[in-house]
This record gives C-alpha cells, sequence and structure tokens, in this order.
C-alpha cells in the first residue's frame, strides 16, 4: 500500500511529536513514523526528564536559544496537554571557593540567555531549601524557574494530540530507504512505502543513518550512555529541587532531582558507546552514578533503590550543538538532529522553530481553524483525593479494579492507555502511560494481570504479549505443552 | 463514599489475616470484616502448590491451597464477612481504612481494632542492582510461580536462578517438572537461604546444581533473556575478578529475598523495626499504635506457615481482649533485644499483663550458619534461659519460651538474647 502526505517525520520521540503536534495547527497532511510499537522508546524515554532553566549553554548556541523559550512555552503545554509538571527550580552547589567563580560565569551565561530570576544564594538560605546536602556545600546558583516533567506522558501527549488534529502515526515502521524523486521523496518502510514533499528528520541517535540515505551526510552521531537509579517514593530523604555539582571540565557531575511522581533520581554518568541499541548498565558506570551523587548527599546508598535504567544521548561531537535546519545538500530534508540535553527542556521550541523551516520550504502555511490544542490525558487514581476516587469509580466500575499496589494504578487507566489514540500494545507501553509496574516491586504482582488486560484488549494470546521490541515475548507456551508434546513423541 | 464500622478489620486476606480473624471470632469479637485484594482467599499459598505445609499445625503434610482452604472453610463456617478484590489505600493512626472494589466503589470503614496481614513482597533484580540489559525473561521467582501455577504458562524454557531461598529452590524443581532446564541455582553467601528439606527435595533429587559464593554479574540479550555472566564473590560478598562464565539461558529468576509490606502501616504512623522491616509489635502483636495489630509476613519474614499461624491467632486473641477491655498494661515495659548473632527478635517489647497466659514465645534468627552453639538469654547479669542448639540455620526461624513467671520476676527494664559459640 503507498501513500502519499505532504510532509513525513521521521522519528516518534518528544522532538518528533512535539514537531508533530506543531504543524497540526496547519492544513497539511502530516505522517510520523516510528520504528518501534510505540512513541517514547529512545533517547525522550530514558533521561534525567528536567526542563531545564537555560543557563547551561551558550547563547550563541542552538541550546542556549531554544531553551529558555521552551522552558517557558511549557507553561501552557502543561495545560493545554495535561501533563503534569513540577516547577520545582534548579541548585547548582559550590563546594569550594574557587567553584563561586563558575557560578558566577553561570549567572551571567543564564541572564545573557534570558533566563528570569537567576541568583546566587548563601550557604545558610542553601541549607534552607536543602537540609540534606553535605555539610561542605558553601552557596548555589539558584535558578527557579527549572522544572521536572513525565517525558512519557509529555510524548504521548505530544503524539495523541496530534493525531486528534489529523497527523497520521505509523508504529512499527522503520525507514529502509529513501529514494529522492523529482518532486517528492519515496520513503520505504517497513509497512509499506510513503511518498512525501518534506521529510522531517527527528530520528534521534539513528538520524545520521537516516540523512545518509538521501546523501545528507553532513554530520555523525555519537552515542554517549548515562546511567540512573531510581528510588522509591518513601525514602527518608528529602530532595526538593534539581541538584548539579558545579560542572567541571571533564564532567557535568551527577544530577540529584525528585522526579515529577516524588521518585528521587540519580545520574548520569557519560560513556561514549559504539552501538546505539546498547542500553545495559555496568558496574563502573552504576558505580560512578551512586558516587558522584555521595559527593552532594553522602546518605544517598542501594537502600531504598528501586531501578536502574540507561539512556542514550545523541551527540554531535563536533560541534556539541542541536543542528536544526533544511539540508544544503537535498532539497525538501530537514533535520533536526544532535538533540541532546536540554532537548527535552527545548523540544516546544524547536517544533516552533522547524515550523517555520517548514514556511521557508513550502510558503506560507494556512492556520486550520479546527485546531484544537487541548487534550485529555487518563485519570491520575494516585493522585486523587478519596472524595475524587468515589467519583471516579462511580463513572466506570473498572476505576474501582487496583492492579498495581505499589503505584495505584486500576484496571481502568490501564484500559484508557491501551484504547488511547495511540493505544499502548506492549507492557513496558502500558507502564509509561500509566505506571503498573513503575513502583517498588516493578512489577512482580502486576505485571501477569496487566499481560492478560493486553491480551484481551487487543485480542491476542498471553504468549503473544510483549514486553517492549517485536522479539520480547514474556511467555514462552502455556504449561504441560512441550511435556504433552515429550509424552507422545515417546509413545 | 461508601461508610460502614466494623469492631475488627484484618487487612489481608492470606493465612495470617484468616487466622487472625478466626482466632479474634473465636474470643467473642463477631463483627469482623477481612479486606482481601485478590479474586480470592488464600493469599501466596495459592499459588504455592507443592507440599510440607501444615507438619506442626495439623501434623499433616497438606499443600499450599489445601493449608489455605482449611482456614477459609473456618472462616466461612464462622460467617465472618468477607470482601474480596478490595484494595486498602490507607489506615489512619485513628483506624479509619480507606478502601475501594469496583461494587461498592470508595469505602471509608471506621474500625475499633485493624490487623495489619498484609505479607511481603519479592526483592528484585532493581533492588540488587544487577548490571546489564533490561530484556524480558527477568522474573521474580513469585512471580514466575504465579504465571505457571496460576495463570498456566511457561516463562522460559532454559533457567538461571539467583538466590537459594525457598522460592528459587521451589521454583528450581517447578521449573524442571514443566520440562525446562535449570541450568543452576546460584547463592551469593556461603550458605543456602533455604530449608536443608528444600535443598534436598528440590536440587539434589534433580541433579541441579547448588553453586554457593556465586552471583549473576551481567544479564545478556536485548529483547529476550540470551545469557547470563557468573563470577564467584569474596568474602565481603564482591565479585572477583577473572572468575566470570557465561551461562547461556532464556530465563533469569530471582530469589533475593522478601520485604514486609508495610507502606499502610507506615502511612498509618506504626513504627517499624530495621532488623524486621516489619512493625516493632509487643508480645501480643500490637504495633506502636494502640488497637493495630500485625501479624504473618508483614511482621517479619517466616520459614513455615505453620508458625504464621500461630502468630496471627495470638494477634487475633490480642484485638479480641483489646475490643473486650481484658489487658493491663505492665508498670513498665521491658525491651527485648537481639543480641550477638541474632539478627533479630519478635516481640520487641513486651508490655502486657494478661490474666491466663502461661507464657510468651520469642521467635528470633540467627545471623550466620553455626554448629554447637547456646542461646542465652540475661536479665542484666542474671541469665534466664540457656539452652544448647547443635546447628543453626539463618533459614530456620528459633523458638525460646519465657514463662510468666519468669516475666514477672524481671529485674530489669532490658532483656538480650544472644546465640554464643559453646565454651566462648
Amino acid at each position: 500500500m503507498k501513500q502519499k502526505t505532504e510532509v513525513l517525520i521521521i522519528g516518534g520521540g518528544v522532538v518528533g511529536t512535539a514537531i508533530a503536534r506543531e504543524l497540526s495547527k496547519y492544513r497539511l497532511d502530516v505522517i510520523l513514523v516510528e520504528k518501534e510499537a510505540d512513541v517514547c522508546t529512545g533517547t525522550s524515554k530514558a533521561n534525567t526528564a528536567l526542563l531545564h532553566a537555560g543557563f547551561n549553554a551558550d547563547v550563541n548556541t542552538l541550546k542556549g536559544k531554544l531553551n529558555v523559550r521552551g522552558n517557558e512555552l511549557y507553561h501552557q503545554l502543561e495545560k493545554e496537554l495535561d501533563v503534569p509538571i513540577k516547577w520545582i527550580g534548579a541548585l547548582v552547589v559550590a563546594k569550594k571557593e574557587s567553584d563561586m567563580d563558575k557560578l558566577e560565569e553561570l549567572l551571567e551565561n543564564g541572564q545573557q540567555n534570558g533566563v528570569p530570576d537567576l541568583e546566587i544564594i548563601e550557604r545558610k538560605e542553601l541549607f534552607e531549601l536543602e537540609p540534606n546536602l553535605n555539610p561542605d556545600s558553601i552557596a548555589a546558583l539558584y535558578a527557579p524557574t527549572a522544572g521536572i516533567v513525565n517525558p512519557f506522558e509529555l510524548t504521548v501527549a505530544f503524539a495523541e494530540n496530534a493525531v486528534e488534529n489529523g497527523v497520521e502515526v505509523l508504529l512499527e515502521s522503520e525507514v529502509l530507504d529513501i529514494e529522492e524523486q523529482d518532486d517528492y521523496k519515496l520513503v520505504r518502510t517497513a509497512q509499506g512505502d510513503i511518498e512525501a514533499e518534506l521529510v522531517i528528520n527527528a530520528a534521534g541517535l539513528y538520524s545520521d543513518k537516516l540523512a545518509n540515505m538521501v546523501g545528507s551526510d553532513d554530520f555523525e552521531i555519537t552515542p554517549r550512555k548515562g546511567e540512573y537509579y531510581l528510588y522509591d517514593k518513601k525514602l527518608d530523604i528529602d530532595v526538593n529541587h534539581t541538584i548539579f555539582p558545579v560542572p567541571t571540565e571533564v564532567s557535568k557531575g551527577i544530577v540529584i532531582t525528585p522526579t515529577d511522581e516524588a521518585n528521587l533520581l540519580i545520574g548520569p554518568n557519560v560513556e561514549e558507546v559504539e552501538d546505539k541499541s546498547d542500553l545495559a548498565n555496568t558496574r563502573e558506570g552504576l558505580d560512578k552514578v551512586m558516587r558522584g551523587a555521595q559527593e552532594t548527599i553522602s546518605d544517598l546508598g542501594m537502600n531504598g533503590v528501586i531501578k536502574e535504567f540507561s539512556g542514550l544521548r545523541a551527540a554531535i561531537k563536533e560541534t556539541e550543538d542541536f543542528l536544526i535546519e533544511a539540508s544544503e545538500k537535498v532539497r525538501g530534508f530537514i533535520n533536526v538532529v544532535g538533540i541532546q540535553s536540554p532537548g527535552l527542556a527545548s523540544a516546544p521550541a524547536i517544533a516552533e522553530m522547524v515550523v517555520e523551516i517548514v514556511k521557508d520550504e513550502y510558503g506560507q502555511l494556512e492556520l486550520d481553524t479546527d485546531f484544537n490544542s487541548d487534550h485529555q490525558g487518563i485519570p491520575r487514581f494516585r493522585h486523587m483525593s478519596h472524595q475524587e476516587r468515589a467519583k471516579l469509580v462511580e463513572q466506570n466500575e473498572d476505576y474501582g479494579e487496583i492492579i498495581c499496589r505499589c503505584e495505584s494504578v486500576t484496571k481502568g487507566e490501564i484500559i484508557d492507555a491501551i484504547r488511547g489514540p495511540i493505544g499502548a500494545r506492549t507492557v513496558n507501553a502500558v507502564k509509561r502511560r500509566v505506571r503498573p509496574g513503575a513502583g517498588r516491586c516493578q512489577g512482580g504482582f502486576c505485571e501477569p494481570k496487566v499481560v492478560d488486560i493486553l491480551a484481551e484488549e487487543l485480542g491476542i494470546e498471553q504468549t503473544e504479549v510483549k514486553l517492549e521490541g517485536k522479539d520480547s515475548q514474556l511467555l514462552i507456551e502455556p504449561a504441560k505443552e512441550s511435556l504433552q508434546k515429550g509424552v507422545i513423541d515417546s509413545e | 463514599m461508601n461508610k460502614q464500622s466494623y469492631d475488627l478489620v484484618v487487612i489481608g486476606g492470606g493465612p495470617a489475616g484468616l487466622a487472625a480473624a478466626q482466632e479474634a471470632y473465636d474470643q467473642g469479637v463477631k463483627d469482623i470484616l477481612i479486606i482481601e485484594r485478590d479474586f480470592e482467599l488464600g493469599g501466596i499459598l495459592q499459588q504455592c502448590i507443592h507440599n510440607g505445609f501444615g507438619l506442626h499445625h495439623f501434623g499433616e503434610e497438606l499443600t499450599g491451597p489445601e493449608y489455605a482452604q482449611r482456614f477459609m472453610e473456618s472462616v466461612a463456617d464462622r460467617g465472618i464477612e468477607i470482601k474480596l478484590n478490595t484494595m486498602v489505600l490507607e489506615v489512619t493512626p485513628e483506624k479509619m481504612v480507606y478502601a475501594i472494589n469496583s461494587t461498592e466503589g470508595m469505602l471509608e470503614i471506621d474500625a475499633q481494632a485493624v490487623i495489619l496481614a498484609m505479607g511481603c513482597r519479592e526483592r528484585t533484580r532493581e533492588a540488587i542492582g544487577i548490571p546489564g540489559s533490561r530484556p524480558a525473561g527477568v522474573f521474580s521467582a513469585g512471580t514466575a510461580q504465579r504465571y505457571i501455577n496460576m495463570e498456566g504458562y511457561l516463562p522460559g524454557k532454559k533457567a538461571v536462578i539467583v538466590g537459594s531461598g525457598d522460592i528459587g529452590l521451589i521454583m528450581a524443581r517447578r521449573m524442571h517438572l514443566e520440562g525446562a532446564s535449570v541450568e543452576a541455582v546460584l547463592e551469593i553467601m556461603p550458605f543456602s537461604g533455604g530449608l536443608t528439606r528444600n535443598i534436598i527435595q528440590c536440587l539434589d533429587d534433580f541433579d541441579i546444581p547448588l553453586r554457593l559464593s556465586q552471583t549473576v554479574t551481567k544479564i545478556h540479550g536485548k529483547e529476550r533473556v540470551e545469557g547470563v555472566t557468573v563470577s564467584k564473590v569474596d568474602d565481603n560478598l564482591r565479585p572477583i575478578p577473572g572468575t566470570e562464565y557465561f551461562v547461556e539461558c532464556d530465563t533469569l529468576l530471582l530469589s533475593v529475598g522478601l520485604i514486609p509490606e508495610n507502606e499502610l502501616s507506615m502511612e498509618a504512623g506504626v513504627e517499624l523495626d530495621s532488623a524486621t522491616g516489619g512493625p516493632i509489635v509487643n508480645e501480643g502483636r500490637e504495633t506502636s499504635i494502640e488497637g493495630i495489630y500485625a501479624c504473618g509476613n508483614v511482621l517479619h519474614v517466616h520459614d513455615l506457615v505453620d508458625y504464621v499461624t500461630e502468630e496471627s491467632k495470638l494477634a487475633g486473641k490480642t484485638a479480641a481482649y483489646f475490643l473486650q477491655d481484658k489487658i493491663d498494661k505492665r508498670k513498665e515495659r521491658v525491651e527485648v533485644i537481639a543480641g550477638n548473632d541474632v539478627s533479630y527478635v519478635v516481640p520487641q517489647q513486651i508490655t502486657d499483663k494478661v490474666a491466663d497466659r502461661k507464657r510468651v514465645d520469642l521467635y528470633l534468627r540467627g545471623r550466620r550458619p553455626l554448629e554447637n552453639v547456646r542461646i542465652i538469654i540475661k536479665d542484666g547479669e542474671q541469665e534466664l534461659f540457656n539452652k544448647k542448639e547443635r546447628v543453626i540455620k539463618p533459614a530456620e526461624m528459633i523458638t525460646v519460651p519465657l514463662s510468666e513467671k519468669m516475666i514477672d520476676d524481671l529485674n530489669s527494664e532490658q532483656i538480650e538474647i544472644k546465640i554464643v559459640k559453646e565454651g566462648a
């Protein structure tokens, strides 16, 4: 089956989906293709989930320009997309007198980038904000506009709101090749061919591979691994802000931050790797993360850890900046690549910028007056008062059946996740949307129940239910099956 | 919100909750509610289809479901009220219980007394930080047990098991009997964390190797487990470089410890003991909040369900006596201290005077395997109890009785229980 579209976006991460949603404001045919069975499965799913204030990057870089604007746009997006954001603020903590120069430098740089309300606070005030810091902390740069977001809910919300406004999202549609035709590109995907007038390359780690398909070969993506520890919500070490150490020449240091769900997260280290699918945790990496975090808060340890994970940043080493431009070599091909930190914070501003590039390529775009900016998220039983819960279960009895005890996730929420505009198809996709298995038992109790609900909703066998990728089935076969075969064989 | 009230609310319908409710009823409390989150009573026993339950309590060998059935029937015979598929969301210090189910909606239940019997959960791969990838095929042993015994699916065909706790041993045999091959059971400690009978009946009888002082140091495979790297560990349990070897498998089961599930207890303000992971209780299993009791694996992880039953009956009885105003507090409370080579002791306090009581049993666990030791209880300088034990294993619980007279005659406000090598 061959499809035609005006714009094809490759990549269902936060960048691709934010662009899709931004383009859905205009009268334009847009298709987004994603190689995996869900959006938000690459760099977007495994990072520190920070909405940086924007004081780090140089004012002359895209990072410096887009971070502050992106951060600002999230204030509107959190309402429109029903995505929870906590504006907790960030601290860069100095430990010695020589760090003070660096704080001043960051302050000045941040002010140049237009970061509001930055200030350097003294030890006394710092300890009022963060009583659990190591006693050798002496001062901090305080950035009250920094926030934390749930990157899974955010990316799904971008994608679903785009779909609600006419964008088509095709999953499990890896791009295999791109052929340049006279006035369009023929994009061959795992699910068939698509003729696109304009192609937007938001393929993250694989964006150089994609660009090479059309001869736009002027950048290379280097995967850099970062590892993390995630703690139980019930940890007796309170942290109220995103805490950075003072960056050194060699390292940005290990961040300590609460997540939007009030877990504590520590990480990431930086390790260049060869393999773009290498998400394995390593002893060395995890140890670096723990030691780094202990330099800021020494009480942290393995006690209370519920999860390790790692993510890969898609870096362009030559520039260490985003690359967002229409390819000079190939007409109708826009690269939105090298989006590492602060990519999540910048995503809405990146989308705005890409729309401007599309306008340059396409001429003026016509606004779609039917655009609906509002997306309704799935009810969050875990955050509700008992009264709100009582009302919710009156609407639908499935909200009265708790499937995940650690995160208080109801059957109703899981069904909503599966039936959504971009419905969850895997155990991890359900987890990203509504959190069963994201808590302290890591799915030990609820996973069999989630498997059952997925099988029932999708009309498939339990043995066909996958954790994430196409060969990640959880269960091999019905019990006794091979034994029965064995009996038959021996007869 | 649906408002209800009961004299006694029992949270959890596993062996602990059932025995506690039964005993409270027999002691004269008739207005009892058991709240169970699953679709049936019996708790984790329902997936423990192997035998070996009930030797102490019933004097016969039962399977898990059979053991549970006896208590389910006795609770049914007494007409004790039960809510299934109902999750407790909050217990307040004032003993207001908030729960939800799909038929009645949100429930606000006013209880005069509460028994916490929520059981435990399994420690995960993530909690112990095994490096490597995160593919399908890594299960906690109990989850795998549920998949096979309750759901009817085999989670893998070639397994390695980390941890030689009882569930790990039971699952090694279970996987083998289901036609999977079990490559090895690895134990990081130099001794097994499981019952001796389980090592013999589950591993030795099926030629499944138990490898001590070894653990998995890396998980391989992107989508599905493809194998694990195993390393020997030193005396400090750290992997020894150079000892690594690769084992091909499609499944990794973890049996690396159980954690009492006390999130509800914590929210209620119940004080916990860091050694047990459960509430600090007195000899009647009353927690730091008057009228809230705890028993079974939510209190401390037991080796045998028979002892869960024993302990839970005690909690049920105390709750009944509390409701009937039959308990007097002692003038001074006695702290029970876990001393040398004792990892924990339950109860942690003795606080009550109970008219018809003959003795108080102390449950304790040894910190390490030892031979030819003496268990000693000291009241200041005075020795209350001194008994020889030939073998002590951390896996097996030790019960030490204290007579009522001994308690009455105590000199100090603190007694210490310790394990010492004979002659030391």
